[in-house]
């Protein structure tokens, strides 16, 4: 007979859903279901150190000490034609945002800046639909005078929605992970997003990875989303099995529709981390924008001890970050060793 | 260089309410605003700095004193 939840205690000292993890998610691998993420997404306070504790040990146990280091770069920015309510992109939106394009000399310049901080992965980001043939080209020619500057540094891209044409286009360029963000709860999408489907987003995931590119697909929390939406996604991104997932904290964009909510409370964006960490052990979890205002240095530093083992150093598309330096100090005192490049060939 | 428009908003900075732009949030935000002339600037994020052009004032970077960009 199995006992109820409740009931469990583990060899920890634990008792109900973090004994029931300990378990099924440390101890084989098993994530959690939408039921039990949202158990975790509701303990008391209190119990938050131990959740975050469970976390870190599974982040270990099944993807080890090593954390990946990103930079990212906006090569197409603003001018958008969707209408992500959190964008500060999107050209249906009266942000102060305006359209530009980097050129191949700043992207080669980014990506090198990038390989100098240690950081072994560089994405190159368009505010897009879908790319046309003037960004596919931007892209080819921008990858190909990367490397002509020496630099190895593995890229991977975030242009939208594809076609299976561009998709096999991107694998011949040598392109090895695609992002695209499911953003939030299938539930939730329609009030976030009205341009595009879910539906369609998931289809482009897809293709990608039947393409055989690593898929990157995370999202943002804080945008009006419930607690069992919370699970709900951590449920529907863990289907998808996700090479990496990275986790947005709203910042509220001025023009935008979501420009006054508020950004959400420091221990609540742990929770939220330990618990998809839960739902997802083997993924690479990866802090991305929003953390500076959401977590501070003290909670980035919870995070990366509660499930995180991956970040995004230096500046965002449109935002800036702390120092890449910072991080890199941060990881250092953590004694949280950098992924190298050779790990990854 | 005078700084007579609020590079956040681009409101004039002795005539408006800069709360918001004085907020945590706006140390994550390049300056949007030409200071001189308020005109809505091209931005340009970088991992390690940003680049602003305003078409009549030119270009301002994150390697400027941060005040003056501010
Ligand atoms: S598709 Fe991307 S760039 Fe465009 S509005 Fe949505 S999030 Fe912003
Ligand atoms: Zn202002
Ligand atoms: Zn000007």
């Amino acid at each position: 007979m199995t006992a109820a939840p409740h009931q469990v205690e583990s060899a920890a000292g634990e008792q109900g859903i973090l004994a029931v993890a300990r378990e099924q998610v440390l101890e084989r691998g098993v994530g959690l279901s939408r039921e039990q993420v949202l158990e975790v997404l509701r303990l008391p306070s209190g119990q938050l150190q131990d959740l975050l504790a469970l976390a870190h040990e599974v982040r270990m146990r099944w993807c080890g000490p090593e954390v990946e280091v990103e930079g990212i770069v906006s090569v197409k920015t603003g001018g958008c034609p969707e209408d992500c309510h959190f964008c500060s992109q999107s050209g249906l939106f009266p942000t102060p945002v305006r359209a530009a394009w980097l050129d191949i000399p700043g992207l080669v310049k980014a990506a090198r800046e990038t390989a100098e901080t240690g950081a072994t992965e560089f994405c190159i980001v368009a505010a897009v639909r879908g790319p046309d043939t003037r960004l596919m080209s931007q892209v080819r020619d921008g990858i190909k005078a990367i490397r002509e500057d020496g630099n190895d540094i593995e890229i991977a891209c975030s242009l939208g929605m594809l076609t299976q044409e561009q998709v096999d286009e991107l694998v011949a360029m040598g392109v090895h992970r695609y992002n695209h963000n499911l953003e939030t709860a299938r539930s939730n999408f329609p009030n976030v997003v009205t341009t595009h489907s879910w539906e369609e987003r998931w289809d482009t995931l897809q293709m990608v990875k039947d393409a055989g590119m690593e898929v990157c697909c995370g999202g943002i929390v804080g945008m009006g989303e419930t607690d069992e939406q919370r699970a709900e996604f951590a449920v529907q991104l863990a289907e998808l099995e996700p090479h990496e997932v990275p986790m947005n904290f709203l910042i509220p964009q001025q023009g935008t529709p979501y420009e006054h909510l508020e950004t959400i409370e420091g221990p609540d964006a742990l929770r939220i981390v330990a618990a998809f960490r839960l739902a997802m052990p083997r993924t690479m979890l990866r802090f991305a924008g929003g953390r500076e205002l959401t977590l501070g240095d003290l909670g980035a530093e919870q995070g990366m001890l509660g499930g995180i083992n991956a970040i995004i150093v230096g500046n965002y598309l449109t935002n800036l970050g702390r120092p890449a330096q910072a991080d890199l100090d941060m990881l250092n005192d953590l004694t949280m060793p950098i992924k190298a490049l050779s790990d990854t060939i | 260089m005078t700084v007579m428009y609020c590079v956040h908003c681009g409101k004039g900075v002795a005539d408006a309410d800069h709360s918001r732009c004085a907020a945590p949030q706006s140390t994550l935000e390049p300056p949007r605003y030409c200071a001189q002339c308020a005109r809505r600037m091209i931005v340009q994020v970088t991992p390690s700095g940003w680049t602003a052009r305003c078409s009549r004032h030119g270009e301002t970077t994150s390697r400027d004193d941060p005040a003056a960009a501010r």
